[in-house]
């Protein structure tokens, strides 16, 4: 592999504008198709550019903004992190327990998020120390996690109504529009804007950021440039892992309700809204803004659906995966074509 | 001795006797066998019938990792294959007789079937890594499964259907006879003829292997699926035994059986050499402990945990940090083997 990169280097070099288009183009469809749907929904059933619609577009999706931007971290670097759901279960269901206990919520948040990082680290010792493969060593950690929630409780967990765990949920009018149609936004938004900033700063703004970008290129090259790969690649499971578990107090204090059985299917989710949002599955190009519109992107498919009403819900699930396969697909395609440049 | 304790399963056979043991020391009638009609009863019959399923997606998912790959949807397969038949069995006029019951079967399986093609063709020709495809086709099954069935927890009554779990020839458990005939027909196959040498030195490394004249593009698209078709089996036993699918549940985890089965049975993850006998003996392993679990009264809740512990400890025992402490000194082999897999799963993913 790498000889053919030295072969190739001549004549690709001064290509480098059209390569990074290239690498841009799964992200800018993205946007496009968020505003095609944007202005389809419009048309099609009405009432989509409203303050509320997109409101509770935010609201609803602020956990997933959050998954995603962590799984971006991983899957820019070339891994995978099959756990997230289940360590949002474990960490939701410990935290209401924990509440319910007579713990003062705040300290019940940190644990969430500790359990999170705990999760991560051990997927990214796994991973970097053991030459465990990452989906192998997520995928065991994914199963441990439901299990563990499983030990704790099957049955559905409540907050109270009143417990401060909730405030985080609390409606903030920013507009007051007309009738119902107001401009709101929660402090999850909030978290979930600010982890998609610091993600943003992370990533393009330090050396640990470019060294993810470098270990998705190569992590060959990366260790031979002297970038500190082993411990990269334990912090992007930690990241992980840490999105995983504030993900978990997001929707916790949105719900009221934890379960062992919540997050299923969520890897899927924030995969599809990573890799639809223009990061390569393969590691090495991406950006986490893109991944922000990519949930944004799965989110607005799911009101669409239920706006129209005539698609079952239990077919929710394959429609993402179907659309995540197209955009895979796709960036098979984009790989092969820079690499015929 | 040193051959035996070399040998894949030698581990296995010894965990599988102490469990087997523990149970004993606990209630003694465990491995008391009953006659009665001329069949076989007893606890160890009993998981001889409930490792049929798990023998099957154990053997299909230790042919995908033998190429290097991994097959997430087996559980989701079975929920698919369980609705489609229900789902007919409930439909038909007439769901005793035995056209009803072999085309419910063959809807099953030539269904699961498909979808096993759909995972092969998008690894094998499109070049998708496994791991993407079929965690798709995992969390997108179960979405085909509840469309199915809309949603329901299809019942149906047929008792020829319900013998090809529950039923017995020659004293043992149809379902174990069915799934032993077709474990032995396929390790014939892939150990009498070059097909098993193909698909390890697929997993070995794809590109050298095509260069050496095999197709891994043929090889990988049938691995899948014929893991597809186990699976459609294995979510016909399933289902036979309760006669109920349900949506939810069916297949729930399965796929950390099949995995768990086959790194018992000492194939290894990173692809390039199997055994299907190490497999059986996984599988039986993962029955007897889930037995083991209910008969010692430990909440079944706490099994996933556990198994996946399992995992990441047999992962760490395969990895080259953990046997360089218990082999330092020894003289190093030649060609340290793990050295492989992460240049192959490169090659794999480029």
């Amino acid at each position: 592999m790498s000889t053919t990169l030295d072969v190739e280097r001549p004549t690709r070099s001064p290509r480098l504008r059209p390569r990074l288009n290239l690498a841009a183009l799964p992200t800018v469809a993205a946007v496009v198709i968020l505003a095609i749907m944007l202005v389809y929904g419009e048309l099609a059933y009405g009432k989509i550019f409203q303050l509320n619609t997109l409101s509770n577009l935010f609201i609803s999706n602020s956990y997933l903004i959050i998954l995603a931007v962590g799984l971006t971290f991983v899957i820019l670097a070339g891994g995978i992190d099959l756990s997230v759901g289940a360590v949002v279960a474990f960490a939701s269901v410990s935290g209401v327990m924990l509440v319910n206990a007579g713990v003062p919520s705040v300290l019940a948040m940190v644990a969430m998020i500790a359990i999170g990082a705990v999760f991560g680290l051990m997927s990214g010792v796994l991973v970097q120390y053991f030459d465990v493969q990452p989906f192998i060593a997520t995928l065991a950690m994914m199963f441990l996690a439901r299990g563990l929630a499983s030990i704790l409780s099957t049955a559905p967990e409540r907050l109270a109504d009143d417990s401060g765990f909730r405030t985080l949920s609390d409606e903030i009018k920013l507009i007051d529009g007309p009738k119902l149609n107001d401009l709101v936004i929660t402090p999850n938004v909030v978290i979930a804007l600010l982890v998609a900033g610091a993600g943003f700063v992370l990533l393009h703004r330090t050396r640990f950021g470019r060294t993810v970008y470098a270990i998705g290129g190569s992590e060959q090259s990366a260790t031979l440039m002297g970038l500190p790969v082993a411990r990269t690649k334990v912090w992007i499971y930690v990241v992980s892992g840490t999105c995983a578990g504030l993900a978990a107090v997001v929707y916790t204090s949105k719900l009221g309700i934890a379960q062992n059985i919540t997050g299923t299917g969520w890897e899927l989710d924030a995969i599809a809204a990573t890799v639809i949002g223009g990061t390569l599955l393969t590691g090495g190009a991406g950006y986490v803004l893109g991944s922000v519109v990519g949930a944004l992107v799965l989110g607005l498919m799911n009101v669409l659906i239920t706006r129209d009403g005539s698609i079952p819900a239990e077919a929710t699930t394959i429609i993402t995966g179907v659309v995540l396969l197209a955009f895979v697909i796709l960036q098979r395609a984009v790989t092969h074509a820079r690499r015929r440049t | 001795m040193r051959s035996a304790l070399r040998s894949q399963y030698f581990w296995g056979v010894v965990a599988l006797v102490l469990l087997v043991g523990v149970n004993v020391v606990k209630d003694p009638s465990f491995v008391q066998i009953t006659i009665n009609d001329g069949n076989l009863y007893g606890s160890l019959i009993d998981i001889l019938r409930a490792s049929a399923p798990v023998l099957m997606i154990a053997t299909g998912m230790t042919l995908v990792i033998a190429t290097g790959g991994i097959d997430l949807s087996v559980g989701a397969v079975m929920c698919v294959a369980g609705a489609v038949s229900m789902e007919f069995l409930a439909n038909v006029s007439d769901p005793g007789s035995l056209t009803s019951v072999l085309s419910a079967l063959g809807l099953a399986l030539g269904l699961s079937l498909v979808l096993g093609m759909v995972n092969g063709f998008f690894v094998s020709v499109l070049g998708l890594q496994p791991f993407i495809t079929t965690l798709i086709m995992m969390l997108a099954g179960r979405g085909i499964a509840k469309v199915i069935t809309a949603g329901q927890n299809t019942t149906a009554t047929s008792a020829p259907f319900r013998w090809i779990s529950n039923g017995y020839v020659l004293g043992f458990p149809v379902a174990f006879l069915i799934a032993l005939v077709v474990v032995a027909a396929l390790a014939l196959v892939v150990r009498r003829t070059a097909l098993g040498l193909m698909i390890e030195s697929v997993g070995i490394n794809p590109k050298a292997s095509r260069m050496a004249g095999i197709r891994p593009r043929n090889i990988l698209f049938t691995v899948y699926a014929v893991s597809g078709l186990l699976a459609g089996m294995a979510g016909v036993f399933t289902t036979a035994n309760v006669m109920t699918v349900e949506v939810a549940k069916t297949g729930m985890n399965m796929e950390l059986d099949a995995i768990l089965a086959v790194v018992i049975g000492g194939t290894s993850l990173a692809g390039g050499k199997f055994s299907l006998g190490g497999s059986v003996i996984g599988a039986l392993l993962i029955v007897t402990l889930d037995k083991t679990i209910t008969f010692l009264s430990i909440p079944s809740a706490a099994t996933p945990a556990f198994k996946a512990v399992v995992i990441v400890i047999i992962c760490l025992l395969q990895s080259e940090r953990v046997r360089a402490l218990f082999t330092h000194r020894r003289p190093r082999p030649p060609a340290p083997p793990a050295q492989n897999p992460t240049q192959t799963l490169e090659e794999v993913v480029a």
